[in-house]
């Protein structure tokens, strides 16, 4: 042992070794320490021998699953109309069936699933989704309810042998089977046409194979081992190819990963060639194989999608050339830049968009009262500007005039097509950037002044003074202040439309904000020519999918005044979710967990850092416990770990985000607390009736308290059940209702 | 006794002359010409305001930082003899000759000089050698970014002071026990690691990761002592108690006694007196104190109050409303009731005035004895000058069409009858009977007929409402919300029955007064919420960087130019000592994993000590960098370079330990043949 003092990380760095003997222990005495209490408990249909249980193991799992299919399969088809984020998703899916090209935040896995279900349920993506509470009528919606439904009820079983790995007991698997098919929470979220039940089956897919590979682990390289992780790796892959925050899962499976190396590269017995093969097999398996399905992902996403549809905006003018019937698609444009061309401006920050000017003026007290100057993500009319001489207002389209192209370094006016004013700018400050210049419309049928004047300059100039379409990066230079034509990104308020703010920076600090590119160009005295140039690689696009992606994550952020939920809410069951219906006449459904489920996972997480916190600090006095006490120690501390800090790798992060946060974060989390419930009680239990083993009734402790758990949990969901299945009638809060008992909190508005 | 007068009496002094010399060169370097430049320089412009608050007791908020860092650089105003007057406007602007210049740097300066003896002390105390130890203090010496943050009216040197006072001490405590547990001098180093961490922290915010540094070093070396089965279990439970009383509970503390030694400077009302709660400024002298001083504190059926609105953003207003009606179309169309408008005006008013009525009696005045409202009740609210009456129905309001339209309801026989019934619901009460209590109840008025809830929505109306907030009736609420939460401000009894008396009627009753009611601790939870979320606008500027510029100093910052001689003050870095002090972080990054995985195969290159010191120091130092330079990365503020100097600080330490390390055992043959 080292000196006490200053061997704390020595220390900190031996211990999981120990730790991990001890958990092979653990998995060589948990079966048997598992047999020998069921078998005491009499309340199982307890088993004699081996010969009855594998087939008891079977049948319960199978009345597991069961229950939970009936359970989410009951009323799938209530309400027959789109409820809460279906509007999102299913419409997602019918540009999948279209297959039009569309912009979300999420990777594509998901909503591809979705369509594919509708797909082969005969769903022909005719059904618009327009807003919450539009009917289905005739549209077929229950093939994508009940692809949904099918991969939420797998999450049951999934959990069921999880647990079951963890703690080798049944009891603690069928507490936590019970506790997730009678949460109303998780059955509302599986029911409808959602990305979570998707994202949850995913993630516990995940959890599953990994623990299954870890039980394989003195069997290395054999057929199980190898199946179990690569599936681990199959879906990390669809987990993060859901939604990004199926990253949390890859985390949790990287640091077991990383435990595992670090446990085999000390076993000393193993050579430096056999660690290598351990490490190879987990990069291929976790990393190389995970990318390459990810990636394949993206690959359908692009070849699916391959008409003009309401993303295109959000892209750089290479990426829309892709999409057939996107106005880029084969173009054939005039290639140069002349006195007189009508164009678009694009941003060359991804998803910025074009500036935009309408007839709308900056309210007052906003810098001068002139027309607005924004960016706008849509195509649109008013996206329209005509290049002009500073010094004339002759229409240079005029066909007696010679052609004169623009050059790097003209100084030029741009007119804005629908309104004929000019592109302005001057010592005012912008409306939200405070320090840079505003940005507004001037000039009546484009007559101004000298603040209209802008010097044009291609960025990286090579050769020749043209200005290229789609090609050349352009900057465009105040001439009076020196300013430089940027966006900020920032979103204006109302009066602006929501549109982005469009500043003259006086910082020449050269970043992605203040350079543009020309992306229509219409002008009938020049030759039109095909530019097939703009083919980018697939590297390319998936680069640009993801930026466009996270920056429209970031984008997600709350507004001043609105009520938002924040992650501290989530674990005591603070506020619900309407899926659907708000009045008294309408058809209800509410998500919202479970509260006797939920508050029993919070209780249990507090009792289990407890207890758990009493075996470190005993196992690390030295302290020596009986064998049985022992065993149950280790699934404490290590099943029981993992399960914690699943929970905590999906919960905490969520602190840390500064987009807009809704309840249904907090699921794949909830589904680690129940789990961690199940195996907490389990171990409690059996501890006590261990304790309790001189007494006569001892070996009831255990069955009498995992029975009256599981009935006081399915009495709950009997309570609960009409938020999930939905309700008509008075609200809550009106004392007729039916439901006004069950109001616990005042925060709950059902 | 008297063992004095039998043996001489002795003073062993044991003095190290480097420390001696080490603090005399900072001294020299961080003080000479200490007053030039006699003009504000940089951030001075910032502080300098703060310090004048302070000097004339007048209340403010900042959200940069706890007080902590500001009452210090107050200390030397005062020392100084500083009276406060002086416009703190613009960069450059020539001190007048009642500032003390001189006094008000001298602390930050200190707070620098003493960095360089202690960069010392920590590598003597992490058991490097002498010549590692005065190389540590020499690098800090002469980096002349830190010299020119020390020299300046400017809090960051006072950080990496404390940063560095925290590490030491708890370096000083951790040796000492292996020694002498529970002498003074370990529980002097114990205690001073907690009061130092606190000081850190209330210096500014980023100090709390140098804390939670040391307090994970601390937890691990801990966890170690519970594993020591040679120790007893109380023994055990000693040493945590210790640790826990020390590290936790002190330095809360300490943080609460800045607090209070703050609240207790400032006690005069001031500019940002509005952000704060009605209850809080009742606290302060002059401003709401006085108007509020002996009012009545019950609200009673008849009296006339204003409304505050508790959330306040984005601007703190008052329930308002005012002749002008509501346009009968709306810009886009949509139809209003034309109805008289009710705002939510920023500014004292006579408008605002609104008379609580019982909707059973007609008048409006407070009966003898006066008939309190209690939480429940039903009330309608009658604005003062105009005697109509609060009113929602269900019409969209102007801008949030979401929500209900609040009127002041005018009868135009459209078959539209008014809907002006109101119950209180007091937020923050005790039990169900509470009375509403001037400044102290938080209400919510819930709409009898429609159950909304009178909400400021915080967009400011067009000009036909004069661009003053608008106010809704939110009939999908969820949960509490500052913006659907008001309090009565300013709050007398009615006597008059007349209209035109009614103004200015002003009765005191005997009342306990509700200013001094406000507890500490509800004073400073309120004042530590405000300061962590009050908004500064994230501005752009001109010298701001991001945390990569940092590495690779790639950034700079004028901090000062005379206009006529063009003299300038630069924070610029030494570009040698940082790509030095960076390369030497990565190279102790790359032998560490290389030693790391060595052990974990029994291949032992360090002997155990060695090793222990070697992952220690990296703790300490690699750590302290890390944590004082990660976080930047998550943060949206606008940031500058000196921002990263109390990373810097801990990442020069790390130096001289590997260089030692590598000419110690790298590059000596003799060394390495013995292994």
């Amino acid at each position: 042992m080292p000196p006490a003092v200053g061997g704390g990380l020595a220390g900190s760095e031996l211990r999981p070794r120990r730790g991990r003997c001890g958990s092979q222990a653990a998995r060589a005495v948990g079966p048997d320490v598992a047999t020998e209490a069921t078998a005491r408990s009499p309340k199982r249909p307890a088993p004699s021998s081996r010969r009855f249980e594998a087939p008891g193991r079977w049948a319960l799992l199978a009345l597991v699953t069961l229950m939970s299919f009936a359970t989410r399969f009951h009323r799938l088809d209530q309400p027959p109309h789109i409820c809460w984020d279906e509007t999102h998703f299913g419409k997602m899916g019918s540009y999948y069936i279209n297959r039009t090209f569309f912009f979300d935040v999420h990777p594509p896995l998901g909503k591809m699933l979705i369509g594919l279900a509708g797909y082969l349920s005969g769903y022909d993506g005719t059904f618009l989704f327009q807003k919450p509470g539009d009917k289905y009528e005739h549209h077929s919606y229950l093939g994508m309810r009940g692809f949904c439904a099918f991969l939420g009820a797998l999450l049951i079983p999934f959990a069921y042998l999880t647990v079951l790995e963890l703690s080798q007991s049944l009891p603690a698997a069928l507490l936590t089977a019970a506790l997730l098919t009678f949460d109303t929470g998780c059955l509302t979220l599986s029911q409808y046409i959602l990305l979570d039940p998707i994202l949850m089956f995913f993630i516990m897919a995940a959890m599953l194979s990994m623990v299954k590979y870890n039980s394989c682990a003195n069997r290395p390289f054999s057929a199980p081992w190898w199946i179990w992780l690569s599936l681990t790796g199959v879906n990390l892959a669809g987990a993060l190819g859901v939604k990004f925050v199926g990253l949390f899962i890859i985390l949790q499976v990287g640091w077991n990963t990383l435990s595992d190396l670090w446990h085999l590269f000390g076993d000393l017995n193993l050579s430096m060639v056999t660690v290598g093969k351990h490490l190879t097999a987990r990069v291929l398996c976790l990393i190389v194989l995970p990318l390459a399905l990810y990636t394949a992902t993206y690959a359908v996403h692009f070849m699916v999608l391959n008409k003009s549809g309401p993303g295109d905006g959000f892209f750089s003018s290479a990426f829309q050339a892709r999409l057939s019937g996107n106005n880029l698609h084969n173009a054939s444009i005039p290639e140069h830049l002349a006195y007189g061309s009508v164009i678009t401006v694009k941003s060359a920050r991804m998803a910025v968009g074009y500036l935009h000017s309408h007839g709308h003026l900056y309210p007052e007290g906003i810098g001068a009262r002139q027309q607005q100057v924004t960016t706008y993500l849509h195509k649109d009319y008013n996206n329209l500007w005509i290049i002009k001489k500073h010094n004339t207002n002759s229409d240079p389209l005029d066909p007696s005039l010679p052609v004169e192209f623009v050059r790097h370094g003209d100084i030029i006016r741009l007119e804005h097509k629908e309104t004929s004013r000019n592109l302005h700018s001057h010592y005012h400050e912008a409306p939200l950037t405070r320090k840079h210049y505003q940005v507004t419309g001037y000039g009546i049928n484009g007559t101004g002044d000298s603040n209209d004047f802008w010097r044009i300059e291609v960025v990286n100039r090579k050769f020749g003074n043209r200005i290229k379409v789609l090609r050349s990066r352009i900057r465009l230079i105040h001439l009076v202040t020196g300013c430089v034509l940027g966006s900020s990104g920032k979103v204006l308020p109302k009066w602006g439309w929501e549109q982005l703010e469009v500043t003259c920076t006086p910082y020449l600090k050269e970043t992605l904000n203040s350079i543009w590119n020309v992306e229509d160009h219409i002008n009938p005295k020049l030759p039109n020519i095909s530019l097939d140039v703009l083919h980018p690689g697939f590297p390319e696009i998936m680069l640009e999918a993801h930026m466009v992606m996270i920056r429209g994550n970031s984008g997600l952020k709350p507004k001043d005044n609105e009520f938002t939920s924040k992650p501290w809410h989530w674990p005591i069951n603070y506020q619900g979710l309407r899926f659907s219906g708000i009045n008294d006449t309408d058809f209800r459904v509410y998500l919202l967990g479970n509260p006797v489920v939920w508050w029993l996972n919070l209780l249990s997480i507090a009792l289990y850092l407890l207890s758990g916190s009493i075996f470190a600090v005993a196992v690390q006095r030295g302290a020596r416990l009986p064998a049985e006490v022992e065993g149950l120690s280790q699934v404490l501390l290590q099943g029981g770990g993992q399960l914690l800090l699943g929970w905590m790798i999906h919960y905490f992060p969520f602190f840390l985000m500064g987009r807009i946060l809704y309840f249904h974060h907090y699921f794949p989390a909830m589904l680690f607390s129940s789990m961690l419930t199940g195996l907490l009680w389990d171990t409690l239990l059996r501890l006590c009736a261990w304790s309790l083993a001189s007494f006569s009734l001892a070996g009831h402790v255990h069955a009498l308290g995992i029975l009256s758990l599981l009935l006081g949990i399915a009495y709950s969901f009997y309570l609960f059940h009409p938020l999930a299945y939905g309700m008509v009638g008075p609200l809550a809060q009106d004392p007729r209702s039916p439901m006004a008992g069950l109001r616990w909190l005042e925060s709950w508005d059902f | 006794m008297l063992g004095f007068l039998q043996r001489p009496v002795v003073v062993t002094a044991d003095i190290n002359l480097n420390v001696v010399a080490l603090t005399a060169v900072g001294l020299l370097s961080r003080l000479w010409q200490l007053s030039y430049p006699r003009a504000v320089v940089f951030d001075e412009v910032y502080y300098g305001q703060y310090i004048s608050f302070y000097m004339k007791r007048i209340f403010f908020l900042d959200g940069s930082g706890p007080p902590f860092g500001h009452m210090l650089l107050a200390l030397g105003g005062y020392l100084g003899g500083f009276d406060g007057n002086f416009l703190w406007n613009r960069i450059g602007a020539e001190y007048s000759t009642n500032v003390p210049v001189w006094s008000l740097r001298l602390l930050p300066a200190l707070a620098g000089a003493l960095s360089v003896p202690m960069a010392y002390q920590i590598m003597w105390e992490l058991g490097f050698s002498h010549c590692a130890a005065v190389g540590a203090a020499l690098l800090i010496l002469i980096e002349n970014s830190l010299i020119t943050q020390s020299r300046l009216m400017l809090l960051e040197s006072v950080l990496i002071f404390f940063n560095l006072l925290a590490v030491l001490s708890y370096l000083k405590f951790s040796n000492s026990q292996k020694h002498r547990p529970f002498s003074p001098s370990w529980w002097f180093w114990l205690m001073l690691t907690g009061v130092a961490c606190s000081c850190a922290v209330g210096t500014k915010y980023v100090g709390v990761f140098t804390y939670l540094l040391v307090l994970g070093v601390a937890a691990a070396h801990a966890w170690h002592l519970i594993g020591d089965q040679t120790l007893s279990n109380v023994h055990v439970l000693c040493h945590l108690l210790a640790r826990a009383v020390a590290l936790l509970v002190i330095p809360v503390l300490v943080y609460l006694l800045f607090f209070y030694v703050h609240l207790l400077l400032l006690c005069r009302s001031g500019p940002h007196d509005q952000i704060m709660s009605s209850a809080f400024q009742a606290s302060l002298e002059g401003g709401l104190a006085r108007i509020t001083q002996g009012q009545p504190l019950e609200v009673a059926y008849g009296s006339q109050v204003t409304l505050k609105n508790v959330f306040g953003q984005p601007v703190p207003c008052w329930l308002h409303s005012h002749q002008s009606t509501y346009p009968m179309i709306y810009e886009n169309g949509r139809g209003s009731s034309h109805q008289q408008q009710v705002t939510c005006y920023p500014f004292k008013d006579v408008n605002n005035w609104w008379i609580v009525k019982d909707p059973g009696r007609h008048q409006l005045v407070v009966n003898n004895p006066p008939r309190p409202v209690r939480h429940g009740d039903i009330v309608q609210l009658v604005h003062g000058m105009t005697t109509r009456l609060l009113n929602t129905h269900d019409v969209a309001a102007p801008l949030s069409p979401h929500s209900q339209e609040v009127s002041c309801y005018i009868d135009y026989n459209v078959s539209m009858p008014a809907q002006n019934l109101w119950r209180l619901d007091i937020v923050n009460r005790e039990s169900d009977t509470d009375v509403w209590k001037t400044i102290l109840s938080e209400v919510r008025f819930v709409h009898v007929n429609t159950s909304a809830i009178l909400k400021l929505s915080g967009a400011p109306l067009p000009d036909w409402g004069f661009r003053q907030l608008e106010v809704v009736g939110e009939k999908l609420s969820r949960g509490y919300h500052g913006s659907t939460v008001w309090n009565v401000e300013e709050h007398r009894y009615g006597r008059s029955q007349e209209q035109k008396e009614r103004e200015l009627e002003l009765r005191s009753p005997a009342q306990m007064d509700a200013s001094r009611n406000l507890s500490f601790m509800a004073r400073f939870s309120e004042l530590q919420w405000r300061m962590l979320t009050v908004r500064s606008d994230d501005s752009e500027h001109k010298y701001s960087s991001t945390p990569l510029d940092w590495v690779t100093l790639d950034t700079s910052i004028a901090y000062w130019l005379h206009p006529r001689t063009s003299a300038q003050i630069h924070l610029l870095g030494n570009i040698v000592i940082w790509a030095s002090a960076s390369l030497a972080t990565l190279v102790y990054a790359l032998l560490f994993v290389w030693y790391l995985l060595r052990r974990r195969r029994r291949v032992c290159d360090l002997p155990e000590d060695c090793w222990l010191r070697w992952a220690l120091a990296g703790a300490l130092c690699a750590g302290g960098w890390a944590v004082n330079y990660v976080p930047f990365f998550l943060m949206e503020k606008t940031l500058f370079l000196y921002h990263y100097l109390p990373a810097l600080a801990f990442q020069i330490l790390l130096l001289p330990v590997v260089l030692e390390h590598v000419s110690g055992r790298l590059c000596s043959p003799l060394m390495s043949t013995s292994f």
